[in-house]
């Protein structure tokens, strides 16, 4: 069922874009894949181009702002940062998934 | 809940600034590719696999821009405007069909927005600056002996005023006028007698002084103040800011002006906008019939009363009933049979709400009816529209697009027409909203306020007009398109027979719904027109040609009543020493005026009335020789002379249908009427006249002398010159008694009848223009569908022709089709009409709602149209040539 797939990927993918922005401050598009990719140690390989869509759908709930600024290599780049609804929600997310992943992981031990 | 508020917040935001958003993807998806083959660089890569090696990372550029896209899209609207700015587009592509469209739906929903406009102003919302109209009601007497409603007195109003729990405050209200004399000409000023309450009652504030107090009611002629209109102050006083103090002369007593009404205050009689008001207790020098606040039996007050908050009118009603009730009891020589009913306003029996209320309802009927025409015509101009566009429907549909998103499309374009056909209607209402003065008969010289209302409720009815037209218009053509059925219209169109096929089954129920409405304005107009024409011909039971009328108002100069009688006297000598004046009479009131006749319980010596009837007949006050003067005939004994004076016995002259109704055969010459405690000798018997309009049944009348009672002001002239030159000389000859007088208005009495018929011809008028109107639209739309119908069938006609069918059976065969149709219609709209004219027959003056000569000029209308409409179609079809129809 590629559809149900998709959206769990989805929602993870919101979720660790609102974990990177958390620890690491604002950052901009490339920035947040490349921690990504770092974090997972490339085991997770993600097309970097489904991050805008995430960053975009993101911005419009409110839960991440977006501020043209300037990189360290002197290029204008687009910086994202977690705005205080992004951080409740952060939390909220991080919660339902530990949960969820604990009652999986039970599930997938006891059968 | 508040993240998709925000999400669409985002969404609408990026519609107006599309364009920007995009180069900032652009940019920021620049700007990382060159940050990730940077980075590739600095890990080695060469130029070319480092560049490569970003984009594969990346994914399609393409498709993340169309995925922020759609994500940035706000469907519903984003596909709105699409079908706008396409439904503009192809609107402007046929400016003609466009601008037809347009104009009709202007016609309807103009005309609609007009009448609601009207309907506010004058019914629901009369007295736009009194507040909480809702719960104000209009107050009349009921008397059992007779039908219709009189006005209320003095003493009962503050009875029911002290009777009653359920209300907030009564409001004592009379029409009054008075004469501003400026130069040559006299000008008349309405004003009204009102209660001390009237304007904290209304929640009116003078923007200068102060409204009346509460003593101001009370003592005979105590109080001579008065609260002025905005617009007398700033006419006539130049909106002096010193104006509350000054003193004006009213009715020939000055009087203190003590208020300026605020603007946008006209009083509360719809239709007239008062300039002055005075307090109750100046109502004797306002009315010459006399002191009437501590007289029972002296019904005058037009009055009002607001109900407490939460009150039903029904409520009220059973309150004020049983006052009544108990004033019935307590007072039986005065309230024997008498009642009190209460109005919403605009039934109001007293001001001109009530004869309004037919004239606008017929004009919503008929703008209704208008508006189903135009769209019925639409509707046949979309259907036409459609059918040239099906190649083009057909091609959408085939390429992928939903019927559903089609049909929108289509429902779209009829919105955009009726949306700007609503904006012109309400430009229309605008225009129109002064209009309404013309349903009303004119008065000299006084000013007129009958606005309507452009509010919510207006623009409301026309939005509500736009939207319901356009589903009517749009939906046939609309549901007709989506039902294309892609593999036949595909393929060569087939070609149809003279009215077959589901289309043109469609196309001919409009027209026959065209037909049929129409046919019902055809009727409605001709049964007014010829009830109008009843009414003309009824004679007024005086002679009006030769017959002026005008005014000489003694009392506003100031005049008592013996300087007032000798200037009577010498004026009517000077005027008749003129050549070419047969004739000169004074009278209280003149028939026709606006004014009432004062009306007296009377007594007659062996009649006996029925147990709880009180007979009260109308009367007048007139001159000597006024009978003669106005071509009155008398049946027996003789009319007043200037021997008839207070010196002598009282008398009295009654009209023939109160010799029937109270003498019942025997002659009254010489017996006694006894009319307000007075006891007068019949002296003569007139022929019965008409003597407030045209229409109304013969009823009993007296006539008293003027010498033996209060003066009056009209004045009646039969002379052989014309109204002008006999204004000139009336002028001089008051001039020469007295420089500061100046006479009324003098018009042709004919003139002052027909103004009483204003508002039937204003209807005739109305049902005339709409139903001929209505008719045009019918044959176009019948002409539109024939010519299509001859156009489609070209083929069939050549294969006829060449099968040896002549010229005159194709014509035969349209025309007959054509025909066949209207006769439908006409069938329908018959059917309807017998059914509506109930609805005018209050307009309607010996005129049967049946009649057969308005149903029968309808339908000669309706075949001589419909037979024109189908003529250029059908003539055309024996112009086909059956060679190249059969080749094509």
């Amino acid at each position: 069922m590629p559809s149900s797939r998709a959206e769990v990927l989805q929602g993870t993918l919101d979720l660790l874009v609102l974990k990177t922005l958390d620890s690491m401050g604002p950052m901009h598009g490339f920035g947040i894949a490349a921690r990504i990719q770092q974090v997972s140690e490339d085991l997770l390989r993600l097309n970097q181009g489904t991050l805008y869509p995430a960053l975009l759908r993101l911005e419009q709930r409110g839960w991440i702002a977006s501020r043209w600024g300037v990189s360290k290599n002197n290029r204008r780049a687009k910086y994202y940062s977690l705005t205080r609804t992004g951080r409740r929600q952060l939390e909220e997310e991080a919660e339902s998934w530990d949960r969820m992943s604990a009652v999986i992981n039970r599930v997938l031990g006891t059968s | 809940m508040r993240e998709s508020c925000c999400v669409f917040i985002h969404r609408l935001v990026g519609l107006f600034r599309r364009r920007h958003l995009e180069d900032d993807l652009d940019a920021e998806l620049r700007s990382h590719l060159e940050m990730a083959r940077e980075a590739n660089l600095r890990r080695g890569m060469a130029a070319e696999d480092a560049r490569r090696e970003a984009l594969r990372a990346f994914g399609g550029v393409e498709q993340v821009k169309e995925t922020c896209r759609d994500q940035r899209r706000l469907p519903p609207i984003d596909t709105v405007l699409q079908d706008l700015r396409f439904g503009f587009r192809i609107l402007r592509r046929s400016p003609g069909f466009s601008l037809l469209a347009v104009l009709c739906l202007t016609l309807g929903i103009g005309s609609t927005a007009a009448v609601s406009s009207w309907i506010e102003g004058i019914l629901l919302r009369p007295f736009p600056a009194v507040a909480h109209q809702d719960r104000l009601m209009a107050v009349a007497g009921t008397n059992r002996a007779e039908p219709g409603f009189s006005d209320v007195s003095w003493p009962d109003f503050a009875d029911l005023q002290k009777g009653c729990r359920l209300f907030d405050s009564f409001i004592v209200d009379r029409i009054t006028g008075t004469t501003l004399s400026t130069g040559e000409r006299a000008e008349r000023a309405a004003g009204s007698i009102v209660s001390a309450n009237y304007f904290e009652a209304l929640g009116v504030h003078p923007i200068l002084g102060r409204g009346f107090e509460p003593a101001e009611d009370l003592g005979r002629n105590a109080h001579p103040v008065t609260v002025i209109s905005y617009q007398m102050w700033k006419e006539r006083f130049h909106s002096d800011p010193g104006i509350v103090g000054r003193t004006q002369m009213l009715n020939g007593m000055p009087h203190t002006i003590i208020g300026v009404a605020p603007p946008g205050f006209y009083g509360t009689f719809v239709g007239w906008a008062m300039q002055f008001w005075v307090p109750a207790s100046m109502q004797e020098t306002f009315d010459p019939t006399g002191y009437k606040l501590e007289d029972r039996g002296a019904r005058w007050i037009e009055g009002f009363a607001r109900l407490k908050a939460g009150v039903t009118p029904e409520q009220a009603q059973a309150e004020i009933s049983a006052a009544a009730k108990r004033l019935e009891a307590d007072y039986p020589a005065t309230n024997r049979g008498r009642g009190i009913k209460l109005f919403p306003l605009w039934q109001a029996p007293f001001n001109n709400a009530g004869t309004l209320l037919p004239t606008l309802r017929i004009a919503l009927l008929v703008v209704v009816f208008v508006l189903l025409i135009v769209c019925a015509n639409v509707s046949n101009l979309l259907l036409v529209r459609a059918l040239g566009r099906r190649h083009e429907m057909t091609v959408r549909l085939a390429v992928g697009a939903g019927r559903g998103r089609l049909l929108r499309q289509l429902l779209t374009e009829g919105l955009i027409l009726s949306a700007m056909a609503a904006a012109g209607g309400l430009v229309v209402a605008y225009w129109c909203r002064d209009l309404l003065v013309l349903l009303l008969p004119m008065r000299g010289g006084l000013t007129m306020h009958l606005p309507g209302e452009i509010d919510w409720r207006v623009l409301a009815a026309s939005t509500g007009a736009c939207l319901i037209s356009t589903l009517l218009f749009g939906l046939v053509p609309a549901i007709q398109t989506s039902k294309i059925d892609l593999a036949s219209a595909l393929k060569a169109e087939s070609r149809g027979v003279v009215g077959g096929g589901r289309r043109a089954l469609v196309r001919s129920s409009l027209v026959l719904l065209q037909v049929s409405l129409s046919f019902v304005l055809l009727v409605g107009a001709g049964l007014l027109l010829q009830s109008l024409r009843g009414v003309q011909n009824t004679s007024p039971g005086f002679s009006t040609p030769g017959l002026l009328t005008s005014s000489v108002d003694l009392v506003a100069a100031g005049y008592d009543e013996q300087r007032a009688r000798n200037l009577q006297d010498e004026l009517v000598d000077r005027l008749q020493a003129l050549g070419g004046v047969e004739s000169v009479a004074f009278a209280r009131i003149m028939p026709f005026s606006y004014r009432s006749y004062s009306s007296a319980p009377i007594a007659v010596d062996g009649y006996e009335p029925p147990p709880d009837e009180q007979p009260s007949v109308d009367y007048d006050e007139v001159g000597p020789a006024y009978l003669a003067t106005m071509g009155i005939p008398l049946v027996s004994g003789r009319e007043f002379t200037r021997a008839d004076d207070a010196a002598a016995p009282l008398v009295a002259v009654v009209n023939e249908a109160m010799a029937a109704q109270y003498w019942r055969g025997k002659d009254p010459l010489g017996s006694r009427l006894q009319a307000k405690g007075r006891r007068m000798q019949v002296v003569g018997v007139a022929k019965a006249s008409k003597y407030r309009n045209l229409t109304e049944p013969p009823k009993p009348f007296f006539y008293v002398p003027m010498r033996q009672s209060a003066a009056g002001q009209g004045l009646a002239i039969r002379a052989s010159q014309g109204p002008e030159a006999m204004a000139k000389a009336l002028v001089r000859e008051l001039h020469a008694l007295d420089a500061n007088l100046a006479p009324g208005e003098l018009i042709t009495m004919q003139e002052q009848v027909d103004r009483t018929t204003a508002v039937q011809r204003v209807a005739v008028k109305m049902l005339g223009l709409f139903g001929g109107l209505a008719l045009l639209l019918a044959a176009i739309g019948l002409y539109g569908v024939m010519s299509y119908a001859v156009s489609q069938s070209t083929r069939e006609l050549g294969l006829r022709m060449a099968l040896g069918a002549g010229a005159s059976d194709l014509l035969r065969l349209v025309m007959s089709h054509g025909l066949a149709l209207t006769a439908g219609g006409v069938v329908v709209g018959g059917a309807a009409a017998l059914g509506l004219t109930r609805l005018i027959g209050d307009l309607l003056y010996k005129v049967s709602p049946r009649d057969p000569l308005a149903f029968g000029t309808a339908l000669v209308a309706m075949t001589i149209a419909a037979a024109a409409a189908c003529l250029l179609p059908a003539w055309r079809a024996t112009r086909t040539d059956p060679v190249r129809a059969l080749r094509d």
